[in-house]
């Protein structure tokens, strides 16, 4: 009946970034995006793949308030954190287990912790429109 | 004799039903909030009926089918607000309950999905409470010493999050069931533990929590009839719950096993979990998967339960168990207890030297002092003793437990 549940999957890794980005060393750099790009080529042939993409460092980020008159243009994130997003996936998956499952690989093979969260559907944004 | 009253049978058919209603609502509508509020609905109608109308033939089929019209009609209520939206969920799951074996009974669903490990712990248990156990949520509050409030934004948010994240209403695959499973025993136990040895509050023991814990085990059992661990901790339930009538004095004090009045121990309970326990040991024998942590821990109540004292426990096997366990979990509680049981084997000078081992790791635990404050008394050394039951006193959160400490300290000599 309903479409499949979307997982936006985040990546956080420290706000320092090396020669070799989140990485110690250039080996674990090379490695990391072998396994990252198997992993992504895994959930293309398995129907899970939406989109996915690394980011430029948070220092590269402009921060944005248009709600004014003029908008107001910030250099750096809208949050100061120790940790920022460096990357992400939007996947398909049945329910969380399937998600959660797909997040231990991905987060095996970007060597990085996973924030796993459930995109809107169409019926929570209908409940949310009619309380 | 006399036959039930209807509030018995009430009282009885919640135990055995609401989580049957329950869990059929939720596979049927696909949502636990509709399943929640209509098996609640159906049971206030029972106790408003039966006592004028008298119990049904079949309390559980008139409950279910009064909860599914419950239910279809609150949907049908909000499907006037969005036909069409509403009108799917209905035929979301309209095949029949299934009468067939333990993997599809919809509690075991219900089970796991309640156990889910993407819920905080504090979640897992109430929501366990509520949906399976059929606790209110005044009751669960105050099982935990919450406000109600507090407790019902719990479960909301909860039931909230198995929604938004799709967390399925499923059995693990075979690949996962072994590890799901122990974190539903967890929760199980850790139930049964804050119903054992409360850790906060006046009640040195809550009923309520260790009944529901059992009666928990229990379903768990009927579920997965083979598994050994569900056995294990069933068993350990039992065994453990069995000495409950000699673990606090009349004055509220705890009493520690070697003191215990073994005469009112619950032998039937007792019965129960041995045989648990033997069906595993034969099991093992047999051929079957080794002994998990709860199956040894039932072991080593077994001996407790089978002594005649304390003097006379066979502490060698109990040692022997805690050292199999220490190899599966090698935490340092384990090997608390191991030392503990060490002393009995070889002498208090013996077992302390190896809780003092563990001195960094357990200093802000109030058994470990209590451990070492009663060893350190048999080995004559009054002054460390009396500190020990100093520490201890000042971290046990159990009134009982407190009372029981202060007064061994008290009984220090000079």
């Amino acid at each position: 009946m309903s479409a499949v549940p979307r997982y936006l999957l985040s990546v956080y890794g420290p706000a320092e970034r090396t020669e070799f980005g989140t990485y110690p060393s250039q080996e674990a750099m090379l490695q990391a995006f072998a396994d990252t790009g198997a992993f992504n080529v895994r959930l293309q042939r398995d129907g899970h793949f939406v989109f996915a993409d690394g980011l430029e460092p948070a220092t590269t980020a402009t921060t944005v308030d248009g709600q004014g008159a003029k908008p107001a243009f910030t250099d750096g994130p809208c949050l100061e954190t120790k940790e920022y997003l460096g990357g992400f996936w939007v996947i398909e998956a049945a329910d969380l287990d399937v998600a959660l499952a797909l997040a231990a690989e991905g987060s095996k093979a970007c060597h990085g912790t996973v924030e796993v969260r459930p995109f809107r559907t169409e019926e929570s944004v209908r409940a949310l429109l009619e309380p | 004799m006399t036959a039930p009253t209807v509030d018995q049978a009430i009282t009885r058919v919640h135990h055995e039903e609401w989580a049957r209603v329950v869990a059929g609502l939720a596979r049927r509508f696909g949502d636990l909030d509709v399943a929640e509020e209509a098996t609640a609905e159906a049971f206030v109608a029972a106790a408003e009926r039966w006592p004028r109308e008298g119990v049904p033939p079949n309390p559980g089929g008139w409950l279910a089918t009064t909860a599914t019209r419950k239910a279809i009609d609150r949907l049908r209520r909000e499907s006037q607000r969005d036909a069409i939206h509403q009108a799917a969920r209905i035929v979301y799951d309209d095949t029949p309950p299934e009468p067939t074996g333990p993997v599809e009974d919809d509690r075991l669903r219900l089970v796991f999905t309640c156990c889910h490990p993407a819920l905080a712990m504090e979640a897992r248990l109430a929501l366990t409470l509520r949906l399976l156990g059929g606790l209110t949520v005044p009751e669960i509050a105050r099982a935990f010493l919450v406000q109600e409030t507090t407790m019902a934004r719990r479960i909301t948010r909860a039931k909230a999050k198995i929604k938004a994240a799709h967390i399925p209403y499923r059995v693990p695959s075979a690949d996962d069931i072994r590890e799901r499973l122990a974190g539903v025993l967890a929760v199980v136990y850790l139930v049964f533990n804050e119903g054992y040895l409360a850790s906060e509050g006046d009640d040195p023991v809550r009923v309520d929590l260790t009944d529901e814990a059992i009666r928990l085990g229990r379903l768990l059992r009927t579920l997965l009839p083979d598994d050994g661990e569900v056995a294990g901790l069933l068993a350990l339930m039992l065994l453990t719950d069995a000495r409950r009538p000699a673990r606090v004095s009349r004055t509220g004090e705890l009493v520690t096993l070697d003191e215990q009045d073994r005469g009112a121990w619950d032998r039937t309970l007792i019965a129960e979990g041995n045989a648990l326990v033997r069906e595993r040991i034969e099991a093992v024998a047999a051929g079957g998967d080794p002994p998990g942590r709860y199956q040894l821990q039932a072991a080593i109540n077994a001996v407790h339960t089978d002594a005649p004292s304390a003097r006379g426990t066979d502490w060698s096997t109990i040692v022997a168990l805690y050292g199999r366990m220490v190899l599966l979990d090698p935490s340092p509680i384990v090997r608390l207890n191991r030392a503990v049981a060490v002393a009995e084997v070889d002498g208090p000078g013996v077992g302390l030297a190896e809780i003092d081992r563990l001195a960094e790791v357990l200093d802000g635990y109030h058994a470990f002092h209590a451990a070492r404050a009663d060893l350190l008394r048999r080995l004559g050394r009054g002054g460390e003793s009396r500190a020990a039951y100093d520490r201890a006193i000042g971290l046990a959160g159990n009134p009982a437990e407190r009372l029981y400490l202060t007064r061994r300290r008290d009984q220090l000599a000079g």
